[in-house]
This record gives C-alpha cells, sequence and structure tokens, in this order.
C-alpha cells in the first residue's frame, strides 16, 4: 500500500469512528434538554432523574466525540497537505468558524452545565444545555458546508498560478444547494439516533425491571419512538430531497448508488441483488419498476443517466481516467442505509405500540424478545448514518473536490508510508481499545437505571462547605 | 494594518489564549503525579479544572482553524512536516479527555490508576511538544523550494526546539502550581505554592537561557523589550508567590507564558515558518495567505464573535470562582 491508500484508510477509520458518537451527540442534548425542560416546568422528580440518567450517557457518549475530535482538523493537514493548500482559502474559514462559533459554546455551556447545579439558578442552569444543543447544530451546519463544497464546489474561482480554488462568494458556499438538503437529512439523522437510544434504553428497563420507575420509563419510550418516528419522516422526505440534488449535481454517485450501467428510461430500482458485488451481472434482481426515476427526478417516467455514459462524458471533459467510484460499496451501503433507517422506524412503532396507554411491556406475552431489539435498535440509525456518510463519501470518488482536485493529488507529498502507517495503526488500536472502554461504561450506566432525584440546591458563599454536586 | 499581519496577530493571540489556558491544565494534570499525595488530593486537583478544560482546549481548534483559513501554507506544511510530534500530541491528549472524563465513573482503584496515567502522560507530553513545535517553528526548519518540509523527524530535536520544550514544560507546571494554589484551600494550597517556588527557579533559569538565545536570532530593541518584560513578569509572579498572593503569581505566569509568545511571534514576522535552506523559500504572511476577501470576511467573524466568546468563558470561570477543597470532593 501507498501512503495515498493509508492515508485514506485512516481518513475512514478516524471519520467513521469519530462519528459513531456525534449524531448521538447532537440529538441527546436536545433530548436532555427537552426532559430537563419538563422537570423545570412540572417540578415533577421523574423528569428530574430521566435528566441524570440520559445526562451522564450522554456525558460519556460526548467525551468520546470530544477525544476523537481534534484528529479530524489536524489530519487534514497531515495526511493531506495539497488538499489542504487547494482548498484552504474556502474550506478553513466554515471550519474556523465552527470552532469559534459551535465548539466553544458547546464545552463552556456543557462545562457550567455539568458542574453547575449547584452554582446556576435552576432557569439558568436549564439554557446552559438549551445553549450547548445550539452549539453541537451550528456545528454540524458549518462543516457540512465545507463538505458540501468537496460535494458541489460553489462561490469560488480559480488562481492557475497558485493552483488552487479562491473563495469568491462565502454566502454561496453557505447555501449550497447540497448543505441545504444535507442539513436537514443530517439532523433528523441525529434525532433517529437519539430517539431510538432513548426508546431503546427505556423499553429494555421497562421489560426488565418492571416494578422499577415505569412511571419514568414508559414517557420515556413513548418520547424516544415518537422521535424516531418523526424524524425518520423528515430524514426520507429530505433524503428525497437530497437524491435530486445529487442527481443533478453528481449523476454518477446516483447511478453508482443503483449500479446503473445504462441510461434508463424509466429506470427502476433494485431492493437487492444476487450475482456479481458490483451488480453488473445480475442473477437475480428484486426490482420495483420506475423507481429510480422518481428517486432521482420526481418523475415516474425520468430518464436516468448510467455509469457508462457518464464515463465516457467524464473522460471528454476532463480527459482520460476512470470517473467510476467503487460500485459494490456505493451499490450496497446506500441499501443498508436505507434498510436500517426503515427497520429502526419500524421497530419505533412497534416500541411506541406495546408502551402507549398505559400498557407495561413486560405484562404482554411475546414481548421480551423486545427487550433485546431495545439493546440493538440505537445501532441501527447509528449504523445508517455510518452506511450514508461511506456512500457519499465513496460516491464522490474518483474526486476529493468534485470536478477539481482528483484525491490522488491531495494526499501530503512529504509524509511517507512509514509515518502514515504508523499513525493509521496507532489510532486504529487506540480506537479500538477506547470502543470497548466505552460501551462497557455505556453498558453499566444502562443497567444502573435511573439515580435519585437528590434535587439540587443552589449553595451561597454562606454554605460553601457542602460537597460539590458534581465532581470527576 | 495589512490583512494578512492582521491575521498574523490574530493566530498569536489565539496561540496566547491557548497556551496560557491550557498551559495551567496540563500543570495540573502533570501534578497529579507530584503533588498529589492520596485518590483525594487527586480528585481535587483535577476538579479545579473540571468546568473549564475542555473549553481551554477549543483554543487549540480555533487556532488550527484559523491557521487552516488564514494562511493555509503555513497549515499545510506545519501540519504535513511535524507530522510525527504531531501524531504523539494527539494521542496524548486523546487518553487526556478520556481520562478526565471517565476516571470517576467506576469505583475500582485499578480503574482509577489508569486513567491517572492517561491524564498525567497525556499532559506531559503535549507540554513538552507544544515548546518543541514552537521553538522550531521560530527557529527555521528544513522547507524546500516548493514550500515541504524536507527534513526528518530528528531534525525537530535541535538544542533550541529541546531547549524551547524544557521551558513550556517547567513553566507549565510553575503556572499550574499557582493555578491550583489559586484555586484551592488547606494544606495542598502551600504544597502548590512552595512547589511552583521551587521548579520556579528552575523553569526561571530555562526561560532566561531561552529568550536569550531568542533576541540572539532576531536582536532589535523591540525583542530585547520583550524579552524583558517576559523577565520581569516571570520575577514578579514569583515574588507574589513568595508573599503568598496566588492570584498575583498565577496573573504573573499568564502574562509571562503570554508575552513569550508574542516574543516568538515577533521574532518571527513577516516570516510565518523560515526555511532553514534558503530565505527564499521561507513562508510569510504574504506568500502563504488566504485571499483578502476570505480574510475580510473571516476578520468580521472574529470581530463580532470573539468578544462574546471571552465574556461567556469568562462568565463561566466567574461561576466556579470559589476556591474548593478537600472536603468538598463528594465521597
Amino acid at each position: 500500500m501507498d501512503a495515498l491508500e493509508l492515508a485514506r484508510w485512516q481518513f475512514g477509520i478516524t471519520t467513521v469512528y469519530h462519528f459513531f458518537f456525534v449524531p448521538l451527540t447532537i440529538g441527546l442534548s436536545v433530548l436532555v434538554a427537552g426532559l430537563q425542560t419538563a422537570w423545570w416546568r412540572t417540578g415533577h422528580e421523574r423528569w428530574l432523574r430521566l435528566t441524570r440518567f440520559f445526562g451522564k450517557l450522554f456525558l460519556i457518549n460526548f467525551a468520546m466525540g470530544v477525544a476523537t475530535g481534534i484528529v479530524q482538523e489536524f489530519q487534514f493537514g497531515m495526511n493531506w497537505s495539497d488538499y489542504s493548500r487547494f482548498v484552504g482559502d474556502v474550506f478553513g474559514a466554515p471550519l474556523a468558524i465552527e470552532g469559534l462559533l459551535a465548539f466553544f459554546l458547546e464545552s463552556t455551556f456543557l462545562g457550567l452545565w455539568i458542574f453547575g447545579w449547584d452554582r446556576l439558578k435552576p432557569g439558568l442552569h436549564l439554557a446552559c444545555i438549551w445553549i450547548a444543543s445550539l452549539g453541537t447544530v451550528f456545528s454540524a451546519y458549518f462543516i457540512l458546508a465545507a463538505n458540501s463544497f468537496m460535494q458541489n464546489p460553489v462561490g469560488y474561482t480559480l488562481n492557475g498560478d497558485r493552483n488552487r480554488a479562491e473563495l469568491t462568494d462565502f454566502g454561496a458556499v453557505l447555501t449550497n444547494k447540497v448543505l441545504m438538503v444535507t442539513f436537514p437529512h443530517q439532523i433528523f439523522g441525529c434525532f433517529m439516533v437519539a430517539g431510538a437510544f432513548v426508546a431503546g434504553i427505556a423499553l429494555w428497563q421497562l421489560v426488565r425491571h418492571p416494578e422499577r420507575d415505569a412511571d419514568a420509563f414508559r414517557p420515556a419510550a413513548r418520547m424516544g419512538a415518537v422521535v424516531l418516528i418523526v424524524a425518520g419522516l423528515g430524514t426520507m422526505i429530505s433524503g428525497d430531497f437530497q437524491g435530486k440534488v445529487m442527481t443533478e449535481v453528481q449523476p454518477m454517485k446516483m447511478a453508482a448508488a443503483e449500479a446503473l450501467y445504462d441510461d434508463a428510461q424509466p429506470a427502476p430500482f433494485s431492493a437487492f441483488t444476487v450475482g456479481t458485488l458490483d451488480g453488473s451481472e445480475p442473477l437475480y434482481q428484486l426490482e420495483v419498476p420506475r423507481l429510480l426515476s422518481f428517486l432521482a427526478a420526481g418523475n415516474f417516467d425520468a430518464e436516468v443517466r448510467g455509469i457508462d455514459s457518464l464515463q465516457s462524458e467524464y473522460q471528454q471533459t476532463y480527459g482520460p481516467g476512470d470517473y467510476r467510484p467503487n460500485i459494490p460499496v456505493t451499490y450496497w451501503t446506500f441499501r443498508m442505509m436505507i434498510t436500517a433507517g426503515g427497520v429502526a422506524m419500524i421497530a419505533g412503532a412497534a416500541i411506541w405500540w406495546v408502551v402507549s396507554r398505559g400498557r407495561t411491556p413486560s405484562e404482554r406475552r411475546g414481548v421480551r424478545w423486545l427487550a433485546r431489539l431495545g439493546v440493538v435498535l440505537p445501532l441501527l440509525p447509528l449504523f445508517a448514518n455510518s452506511f450514508g456518510w461511506i456512500f457519499t463519501e465513496m460516491g464522490r470518488q474518483p474526486w476529493l473536490v468534485f470536478g477539481l482536485l482528483p484525491t490522488s493529488s491531495g494526499v501530503s507529498p512529504g509524509t511517507t508510508v512509514a509515518e502514515v502507517g504508523t499513525s493509521l495503526a496507532a489510532f486504529t488500536l487506540l480506537y479500538g481499545a477506547l470502543a470497548v472502554v466505552e460501551v462497557r461504561l455505556l453498558m453499566t450506566y444502562v443497567r444502573k437505571g435511573l439515580p435519585d432525584a437528590d434535587p439540587p440546591t443552589v449553595r451561597s458563599e454562606s454554605d460553601d462547605d457542602a460537597p460539590l454536586a458534581f465532581a470527576y | 494594518m495589512e490583512l494578512t499581519t492582521l491575521w498574523f496577530v490574530l493566530i498569536a493571540v489565539l496561540w496566547i489564549g491557548y497556551l496560557v489556558l491550557e498551559g495551567f491544565d496540563f500543570g495540573v494534570g502533570m501534578l497529579m503525579a507530584l503533588l498529589a499525595q492520596n485518590d483525594r488530593e487527586r480528585r481535587l486537583l483535577l476538579n479545579t479544572i473540571g468546568p473549564v478544560w475542555d473549553a481551554n482546549e477549543v483554543w487549540l481548534l480555533v487556532a488550527g482553524g484559523a491557521t487552516f483559513a488564514a494562511f493555509p501554507e503555513w497549515y499545510a506544511t506545519l501540519f504535513s512536516g511535524f507530522y510525527l510530534p504531531l501524531l504523539l500530541i494527539l494521542l496524548a491528549l486523546i487518553v487526556r479527555v478520556v481520562g478526565i472524563e471517565f476516571r470517576s465513573k467506576r469505583p475500582d482503584p485499578a480503574w482509577k490508576r489508569w486513567c491517572d496515567l492517561a491524564i498525567i502522560t497525556g499532559s506531559f507530553v503535549p507540554a513538552v511538544l507544544w515548546g518543541v513545535a514552537l521553538a522550531n517553528i521560530v527557529r527555521g526548519v528544513p522547507i524546500d523550494a516548493s514550500g515541504e518540509y524536507v527534513g526528518s523527524f530528528w531534525d525537530l530535536l535541535g538544542p533550541y526546539a529541546l531547549l524551547g520544550g524544557l521551558v513550556t514544560l517547567t513553566v507549565f507546571l510553575v503556572h499550574g502550581a499557582f493555578f491550583v494554589a489559586l484555586k484551592t484551600t488547606g494544606p495542598i494550597r502551600e504544597r502548590a505554592l512552595s512547589f511552583g517556588l521551587r521548579v520556579g527557579l528552575v523553569a526561571g533559569a530555562l526561560v532566561t537561557a531561552f529568550v536569550a538565545w531568542t533576541v540572539s536570532l532576531d536582536a532589535s530593541t523591540v525583542t530585547v523589550l520583550l524579552a524583558a518584560t517576559v523577565l520581569l513578569a516571570y520575577v514578579f509572579a514569583g515574588v507574589n508567590a513568595l508573599a503568598r498572593r496566588d492570584g498575583w503569581a498565577f496573573a504573573g505566569t499568564a502574562v509571562a507564558i503570554g508575552l513569550l509568545v508574542v516574543l516568538m511571534f515577533v521574532s518571527l514576522f513577516p516570516d510565518v515558518m523560515p526555511s532553514s535552506l534558503d530565505p527564499a523559500w521561507s513562508l510569510t504572511t504574504e506568500n502563504a495567505s488566504a485571499t483578502p476577501y476570505t480574510l475580510r470576511i473571516m476578520s468580521w467573524v472574529a470581530l463580532v464573535f470573539t468578544p462574546l466568546v471571552l465574556m461567556y468563558q469568562g462568565w463561566s470561570y466567574w461561576v466556579f470562582r470559589r476556591r474548593i477543597g478537600v472536603h468538598h470532593i463528594p465521597a
């Protein structure tokens, strides 16, 4: 393997790993804020206990997101220095603004929230978690603005002398049509994860310990299920818009999503294929007629361009070369994203059904298996997020910035195989070990169940000798 | 002032913010090995930075992002050139975050020992390596005509760079000790002050050597004056520590660290990364910068949001202003 290939593996591994923690951080920060708001408004203890329970799980997850986040910013320069030189004028600004606007908000106000239970008045303390979640949403917006430029470069001009893209219209970068559809799709995706997380854990608790805190976990399970289903619908609708924008700006990616080699009018969508992995010689395909036409253009009769004709068109535009992404990866990740998300929504509906109208799931026969589902459920939308990103990033290949910079031209010219190999090995080993630690810790706190309410008292200067409300 | 100069200044400001703030975080992390005598004291130390360390670390992310945006060539050459030191820093920062956040999440002593090891190593490594990295930037490294770093890992370990590493290591220890003195009550406060004073002597000698060497690389009235004020601020910190005014002692080391960064950036200007092979190949604020359009947008964003950030970050320090002692640490 050369440095390019190793650098790509490192980016893939570190980014997919980092993104295991991001969707839950974004979605759960808002749900925890919602739980705390419910406590603040009703004064009912169960909301406070749920806030603390899910707040703790949120923080265990958040810590890993922070720990793996710095790598993301550094590795553009470390492994992709020529890419950084090429796009820095455009790409650097949203990154810097993400730090200044989003990360400072997140970190400062989470610090205030974690340690501030006995230092801030309840309303102000509640505001802190809301502000922190606002920070996570800002962060998503700016980093997606940077990514959308790679999918669909806008608002720039090419400077041939310095061999780089230069920003001419920042407004265009911040309103990139890819960004406008990706941002809602991603935010809904985050809420699917958080909803499934809350619903799954609450259900597991209800089935395992029917007598314990059912009055808290039942509404939590319902809330999680509703969030999952509503966010799932939002993900579907925004994903549909996204498909149309993608067909417009990156038709090759849409063709690769279907492994559609020849232009077709109308184009069917294959739910799955038996045959070669890249779908080129299907033995059996379960096809939905005309569906791809609708996904791509919103019209059941539309023509969809195939991989082969796009390949020859790109050769004319960009010169000789292979402009096809890795078709097995794009074809299957696209399907796995949709399937995992769809199954999660169905499971959400099932949970909503078994806990609604005062039912307790354990009283019903045949529901015990649901407890196991509860453990697996959060993973479904989480992996749907991963598959979606693997699809969209692999579908952009062989481009790093679509139409402007091939991936092979972005890698650091000076770094050696030994350096990138060392770094890839170090991150993979460390991340693997941390995954074990993280999952065990989450399981421990999930099993523990709700903590005592222990309503916080705001300390004045005079009763300052009491132990801290929270301490590391 | 040229926009490129303004952004050179702003990058310096971000590094000052980062090193002054995370400098004491690193110091406190290292002191968990050197100052604390039992688990409760280690927790006490950790909780002095508990609510603020994460936001302190964001200064690094913003410094990195701003360098990327304002000086893409600088960002690209620096990060790809200083590959292995940065990799070590990243690994250290990762285990440090995990250690801090997860330490109290399980009761068994073995777990706590692992987390302590992560926090302590994760604080020592960057405390040394940031000094090494910054000193290398000032001194110049082998950069070729195309702006690529062409040296090896060992080229980054010259005497000036190693001295820089020892300076940040010891100064962060002292800075952290004065921070602990400022934030705690009880016996640990006394120990922190006397530790800060003792290590302060070593750090003072190293700082003196380092600023003298830096001035000799680029001697001018400004650098001489800056070097003198660094030392003055440092002595000020020591005098106040002797008088047990820990707030002023901490302010002294904070100012000394800030001025040290100013001195380094002043002696760097107008280069951002001098080439040791040929001065014509050096990266400068001009040839490494982004376009005026990008810099203008970034300037507006910085102008509007930096005061806001400083305000709410300052407020969080105010909220957690009270001293804590071992009796505040819950069982």
